[in-house]
């Protein structure tokens, strides 16, 4: 069995910017990969480029063994650049209905089939009652749980989830990532998950993917997460603290993760514009 | 009031245009350029000042001139529609030009007037021709769309994965917005076409959340709004165009009173 996705010797360009380069690596089926990095390492930039709407200016990006085809139903996607319409009240049934067969021309419908697979999706990540609420009246947590339901329509065997703790408290965190973690290994989803702080996932995921400086590092938190992998990666010296279950990431004293995700609050929220290149 | 053929006229004329617009607009307030709709019917102003200075029709210098600028919007960019700042200056610089036509062709300056503020009880047979036309390409136009329109609309991100072509989309969306606001100006007049276009689609969004139930009261909205505008006009001899804005305003401010389940706190 081919690995779900592999990437070898891929440069990936954005604009003028080569965000990664002459990157390998190869994931396999059923790892639950915690994406991490900081802000602008690639993160959303690799995501694209397996959903195929970035083809690699070097080098191949192969997913399910083949190159990415555009569209493709057997990935589910979790945006990270979530546009919210904020008086908006549509339905959570007919939001995620929007997104079914919604490339096609013409009226919008939705078959019997297409209904109960929503239905059942939601009921899956425990979301049942959101069909009929309005996307207003939703919570971060219940909107990101809405979202998720949405990825997981059609049995997706490769679920790419970007930044999908943002702006969610640390109990909706939690949640969040249960629900993933025990779909995926019910139905056997590969997972991407991109975050910004590793300790939230340290309990879930399988494997770590490390984005930095153009550089990828893929293996174990055990593997990857040393000074000497992280300090190539950041391009700075990188010491790794572990203390109680957690481990830091710092850098001249200072907790990278951390600033990284104060960034972000600063940033990523006023405007929808900046989250393109993250 | 029905023995006069120019009332008979005005409410066909204004029927139609009121459910184009009301149809529009839904979509505009969904998709959040409301002001590139206004945008394009000032732009149209010059198209039809700078036709009756060459000797074509208003109408079509209107319509010339909406479907280029929306296609352009579209075109340059996904997202221009809502940069407001470069809209303003297009459509500032948009009606300067049409003063300038204006200028230079003093015979059409009668007709001004009822370019910026409409002239609903001056429509002929021929007028209510055309408005069905592009009433109908409008309608087939949106029902092409509507489908990857809406997917664009609430979910970009995941669109654009899915293969949707989101520029065409826009610019299609645009040129159909486009030919509506021309419609929409020969009722209201170009200024207005806010009242008509916006007021109900807003109205809409803030009193229901289905799709087809939400299109159908914004159609049926702007229709009331319209014909009642009309015959107020009609009965207390005030310009139609100021009933129609006053009943616009007033549908959308009852809108932002409706008691929804929206409003409450999280």
């Amino acid at each position: 069995m081919p690995p779900i996705v592999e990437l070898n010797h891929a440069t990936i360009t954005l604009g003028h910017r080569a965000v990664l380069r002459d990157i390998s690596f190869s994931i396999e089926a059923g790892d639950f990969v915690g994406v991490l990095g900081p802000n602008g390492a690639g993160k959303t930039t690799l995501m694209r480029s397996i959903l195929g709407l970035l083809p690699p200016t070097a080098g191949a990006v192969r997913v399910f063994g083949e190159a990415p085809k555009f569209g493709a139903s057997t990935i589910g996607y979790l945006p990270q650049l979530r546009t919210v319409l904020p008086d908006l009240r549509v339905r959570g049934l007919d939001y995620i209905a929007s997104s079914l067969h919604g490339e096609r021309w013409g009226l919008p419908s939705l078959a019997a089939a297409d209904r109960h697979s929503i239905e059942e999706t939601l009921h899956a990540v425990g979301a049942s009652d959101l069909a009929r609420r309005s996307l207003s009246d939703m919570s971060g947590g219940e909107r990101q749980r809405l979202l998720l339901a949405q990825a997981l329509i059609g049995n997706p065997k490769l679920l790419l989830l970007d930044e999908p703790l943002i702006s969610l408290d640390a109990r909706h965190q939690e949640v969040v990532i249960d629900v993933v973690r025990r779909i995926a290994r019910e139905r056997g989803i590969t997972v991407l998950f991109s975050a910004h702080e590793l300790n939230q996932l340290l309990g879930a995921i399988d494997k770590v993917l490390y984005l930095g400086n153009g550089h990828a590092a893929l293996g174990t938190v055990d593997e990857v997460v040393t000074a000497p992998v992280l300090s190539q990666l950041y391009g700075t010296e990188i010491e790794v603290l572990r203390a109680g279950g957690h481990i830091f990431v710092m850098s001249r004293g200072r907790d990278v993760e951390r600033e990284a995700h104060q960034h972000d609050h600063d940033h990523g929220h006023s405007h929808g514009d900046h989250g393109h290149a993250h | 009031m029905f023995q006069y053929e120019f009332i008979t006229n005005a409410f066909i004329a204004a029927g139609i245009v009121a459910i184009v617009s009301g149809v529009t607009g839904y979509f505009l307030v969904m998709r959040g350029q409301t002001f590139a709709g206004h945008a394009l019917s000032h732009i149209g102003f010059a198209g039809a000042t700078g036709a009756g200075l060459i000797g074509l029709s208003p109408l079509w210098g209107l319509v010339g001139f909406t479907l280029m600028a929306g296609i352009g919007m579209g075109l340059m960019s996904e997202r221009i529609s809502n940069r407001d700042v470069a809209i303003g200056v297009v459509l500032a610089l948009a009606l300067g030009f049409g003063l300038l036509f204006l200028h230079y062709y003093t015979a059409f300056a009668s007709q001004a007037t009822a370019l910026l503020f409409g002239n609903v009880l001056a429509v002929d047979r021929d007028m209510i021709g055309a408005l069905g036309a592009l009433g109908a390409a409008v309608v087939v136009g949106l029902g092409v769309i509507m489908r990857p329109l809406i997917f664009a609309t609430l979910q970009p991100e995941l669109a654009e994965a899915k293969g949707v072509p989101m520029r065409f989309i826009s610019t299609a969306f645009l040129a159909i917005v486009a030919l509506a606001v021309a419609a929409c100006a020969q009722i209201v007049g170009v200024l207005m076409v806010f009242t008509l276009m916006v007021g109900p689609g807003a109205a809409t969004q803030r009193v229901t959340g289905g799709l087809w139930s939400g299109l159908a009261v914004a159609a049926l909205l702007a229709l009331g709004e319209a014909w009642l505008g009309i015959a107020i006009a009609f009965q207390t001899d005030w310009p139609v165009s100021f009933c129609i804005a006053v009943l616009s305003a007033i549908g959308y401010f009852a809108a932002l009173m409706w008691p929804s389940a929206a409003r409450h706190a999280h």
